[in-house]
């Protein structure tokens, strides 16, 4: 039954899979970069205090997370269309997978420059680093580790959502396994589309830990 | 005497607002810091010491008075004013604060990164500093390997980089051991001398402020109890804050409430002569040392003791009157519990 054109299937949906991952995480990486720095900035206590505005990105944020991913696939069909030209296909899903990915990797990337310890960024402010060599050269690179470890979860999440993709034919191995394990009974092919997306998960989350500790100095 | 002061904080004020309250944190302060002092700033904690310090360096902003160094007046600069000024001011904290994902040499590379200067001029600038500090051989380290006096040698590297007039101490030395301390301490003795850069330091041990300063402040409760050469307020402590951190240190000792104590402080110019042998020689009375704490100070014997008298009038008041013809500052304590 695993012959040479359920084969090179499974292959190309492995990698549309990844191919999907990879570029929604970029695209996603660049649009939610500046709104975690700006929520960190903006905060309260933050590096440039401006309460209207971090509270109006705090629930724009918020309101992008609760969305459930499946509706969003949905409602932003519109969108897709007018920029990847149509609504299936894994070029289509990555619209989706990005507006699904931003607000959710905003809150990691928050989360991970908070740790940094606020007495490095008041030695800095001592110095009389700027505004923007404080976020460049002390918030982000001390933060690097817990960022990469945040990179880790977000493609795995990514990986995830994509499969789910596969209910409106988003490509890769979640439409497979829900056109052929699902609407035609094949279980093996379903199991084994579970099977490689397990795989995946777990080879870019062990590459992405391995990453973060190679490149912690905090550890001796 | 009639120099200029490089630091001048003029009736400076710091009151956290918040939504209920207003905490005055400090207020009326005025001090004057000549260029090459070491000058301590000394308070128990939560006096508002290290609120004073940041306003220094305008880390804090007043909320009144101002902050005078050279002829700049850092309460009217912009901020990017500000921020040249405070490449003239170095900075070293108690947990050292270093880039914990920076080797030491890139560490002490950032303020000079900060200053615009190239890469390979900061590579040996910080060489040069390591040298001076003593940690050479730890150019390439990263903090997480070194101990905390080795840290606090690079924050010291790091907060000379660019050559500052004045270096702030905020309890640089209270998270480390004595030894380290002393070290540490030296250091900074050894660069104010080399350097000639002016030292604030901000700390709650007497023992700090007596190992290295020349000038001290006493500040309690948000406000300035006392100011002066730290032999003057030492050894004749005027205020009740100044009194309660000169005599804090001894440890209970209840039992010899109700008799005759004495405090007696060396200034300094009795340090070769041994006062209280001779004093013992000199009335053939016993007294006792409730407590004691002497040391060397800029080559002067200085410190304090309390000596408990013996019973008898006539002979405690010998001995009294005979410190008191030897030149020694004697003051008798009333109920002294320790």
């Amino acid at each position: 039954m695993l012959d040479n054109t359920t084969m090179t299937m499974l292959f190309e949906g492995t990698i549309d899979t990844l191919y999907m991952t990879f570029v929604s995480t970029i695209f996603a990486y660049i649009f939610a970069f500046p709104i975690g720095i700006a929520l960190v900035v903006t905060k309260k206590d933050g590096l440039r205090p401006m309460g209207l505005f971090n509270k109006i990105l705090d629930v724009t944020v918020n309101m992008g997370r609760s969305i459930p991913f499946l509706i969003l696939l949905i409602a932003v069909i519109p969108l897709t269309k007018l920029i990847a030209g149509k609504s299936y296909g894994s070029t289509a899903t990555i619209v989706p997978l990005v507006i699904a990915a931003t607000p959710f990797i905003a809150r990691l990337i928050e989360s991970s420059l908070q740790e940094v310890d606020n007495g490095v960024i008041e030695a800095a402010q001592s110095m009389g680093a700027s505004l923007s060599t404080i976020v460049f050269k002390v918030l982000v690179p001390e933060a690097k580790t817990s960022l990469i470890v945040g990179g880790t979860i977000a493609i795995g999440t990514i990986l995830g959502y994509s499969a789910m993709a596969g209910v409106v034919g988003g490509g890769g191995l979640g439409d497979i396994a829900i056109q052929y394990g699902y609407y035609r009974y094949q279980k093996e092919i379903m199991l084994i589309t579970v099977i490689l997306l397990v795989i995946l998960v777990q080879i870019l989350q062990s590459i992405g830990m391995k990453i973060a500790r190679k490149t912690d100095k905090r550890v001796i | 005497m009639g120099t200029t002061p490089l630091i001048k904080l003029v009736d400076l004020e710091k009151k956290y607002i918040s939504q209920n309250n207003a905490v005055t944190a400090l207020s009326g302060i005025n001090l004057d810091i000549i260029k090459g002092d070491i000058f301590g700033i000394i308070g128990m904690s939560g006096a508002g010491k290290s609120t004073l310090v940041r306003c220094i360096n305008f880390l804090e902003k007043p909320t009144g008075g101002t902050v005078i160094i050279g002829n700049k007046d850092l309460s009217l600069l912009s901020d990017k004013e500000l921020r040249n000024v405070r490449q003239d001011i170095g900075m070293i904290f108690q947990q050292f604060n270093l880039l914990m994902q920076r080797n030491v040499e890139d560490n002490i590379c950032f303020p000079l990164e900060i200053s615009g200067m190239s890469k390979s001029e900061g590579k040996n600038r910080a060489s040069e500093l390591l040298e001076l500090v003593g940690l050479s051989d730890k150019i390439k380290s990263y903090p997480s390997q070194l101990s905390g006096g080795q840290k606090q040698r690079v924050a010291i590297a790091r907060a000379l980089a660019t050559n500052p007039d004045i270096l702030l101490c905020d309890e640089a030395t209270s998270a480390l051991d004595p030894t380290t301390t002393r070290s540490i301490l030296g250091l900074l003795k050894d660069i104010n001398k080399k350097l000639g850069i002016t030292i604030i330091i901000i700390t709650h041990e007497m023992a700090v402020v007596e190992e290295i300063c020349n000038q001290v402040a006493i500040i309690d409760n948000g406000r300035l109890a006392e100011t002066g050469k730290v032999e003057e307020v030492f050894s004749k402590p005027k205020t009740d804050a100044a009194k309660k951190l000169v005599y804090h240190s001894s440890n209970a000792v209840n039992e010899m409430t109700g008799k005759r104590c004495i405090r007696i402080v060396f200034d300094g110019k009795s340090s070769f002569e041994p006062v209280i042998a001779n004093m013992v020689l000199e009335c053939r009375a016993q007294v006792n040392i409730l407590f004691a704490d002497t040391r060397d100070i800029n080559g002067q014997a200085f410190g304090q003791m309390v000596l408990q008298l013996p019973e008898d009038e006539i002979i405690s008041d010998k001995i009294i009157h005979y410190l008191k013809s030897k030149n020694v500052n004697v003051e008798e304590l009333v109920d002294y519990v320790g």
